[in-house]
């Protein structure tokens, strides 16, 4: 029974304590130049279905959930927001060369057609972020017109 | 009493998992600093190491080996990572760093995916080392082969001229042509 007293109060004290380790929180003020949205013109609601479903993770501005506030949620979200950012940067779109584009591009019309992006883990909590038939033929539709530009 | 202890287990567990998910991306390798290769031939081994690891993995793609071709896009985006630009031309190295960024990234795809998307990044790595092998040139002859009924013709290179198709394997081992003698 004294052990796991013990117990209990060391988990309850790595718990409270995990709580003042600071996570870095991804974002920014401005959208630069060489965003996906400036350096193209993308139709308004393709805009949106991109900025709702997308942005969080792949650009440099997340808009965080109230959880966040939480560790060990908050090391989770940062982990994935980083492992996001590195395959694909919305904000940094204009400084990927063609090649790297057009392989950008292949991959965002492969994972959305196949249903991988966005992730499940990230539609559980974000309803909105859910894309409606609709909304991801017409988004599948203009990524295909900008590969198709670049060819 | 049981049900305390139940739950001791539990949140331990959920602390590791969140844990080994946080720890992940530290054990990514580091590119390797390479030093500058002395040969001056044709085409240099770094160059040369890279052609050998993309002929390994279409082989693998060829027998539809998901597993071995995870481990051989590993060992490709290692070799990508040690390619030498620097006795190419500026142009060259601008052109050949962004190829190899571009490969190195289709390279560890492969390595952690399924074989149908392994198949789909093999498309693009195909164009990348077709692009760079025009730049480093090669000391064997290669051949530029194309199926016309993979994602709208796709092409991939062999050392052989007979067709051993990576895009479908045994499904279709013999669909395609050469296109391209490289020498």
């Amino acid at each position: 029974m004294r052990a796991v007293k013990i117990i209990v109060w060391i988990l309850v004290i790595v718990l409270v304590g995990i709580q003042f380790i600071p996570t870095k929180r991804n974002q920014s003020d401005t959208v630069p130049e060489t965003d996906f949205m400036v350096a193209n013109k993308v139709p308004a609601s393709v805009m949106k279905t991109v900025s709702t479903s997308c942005y969080d993770c792949h650009s440099n501005n997340t808009s965080y959930p109230w959880y966040n506030k939480v560790q060990p949620m908050a090391w989770y979200l940062q982990y994935h927001i980083n492992e996001g950012k590195d395959e694909l940067n919305f904000n940094e779109w204009g400084n990927y060369s063609n090649r790297r584009k057009k392989s950008k591009l292949r991959s965002i019309i492969s994972q959305v057609e196949e249903n991988e992006m966005p992730l499940g883990s990230y539609t559980l909590v974000h309803k909105d972020a859910i894309l409606s038939n609709d909304s991801k033929t017409e988004l599948i539709d203009y990524m295909n017109l900008l590969k198709d530009e670049l060819e | 009493m049981k049900t305390l202890k139940a739950t001791l287990i539990a949140s331990a567990l959920v602390l590791t998992a969140f844990a080994s998910t946080s720890c992940k991306d530290d054990n990514k390798e580091k590119a390797t600093n390479s030093t500058q290769s002395e040969m001056k031939g044709k085409q240099d081994a770094k160059a040369l190491a890279v052609l050998n690891d993309y002929f390994n993995l279409k082989d693998a793609l060829v027998n539809d080996d998901n597993s071995k071709a995870k481990t051989l896009g590993n060992t490709l985006a290692q070799s990508l990572k040690s390619f030498d630009a620097s006795n190419y031309s500026d142009s060259e190295k601008t052109e050949l760093k962004d190829i190899i960024e571009d490969a190195t990234e289709h390279a560890e795809h492969i390595s952690e995916s399924d074989i149908k998307h392994q198949r789909e990044h093999f498309k693009t790595l195909s164009k990348d080392v077709t692009d760079l092998v025009a730049i480093t040139g090669t000391n064997t002859k290669l051949y530029e082969q194309f199926c016309p009924m993979y994602d709208g013709g796709t092409a991939w290179l062999s050392t052989k001229e007979e067709i051993r198709n990576p895009y479908y394997g045994s499904k279709m081992l013999k669909c395609g042509k050469v296109q391209r003698e490289i020498n």
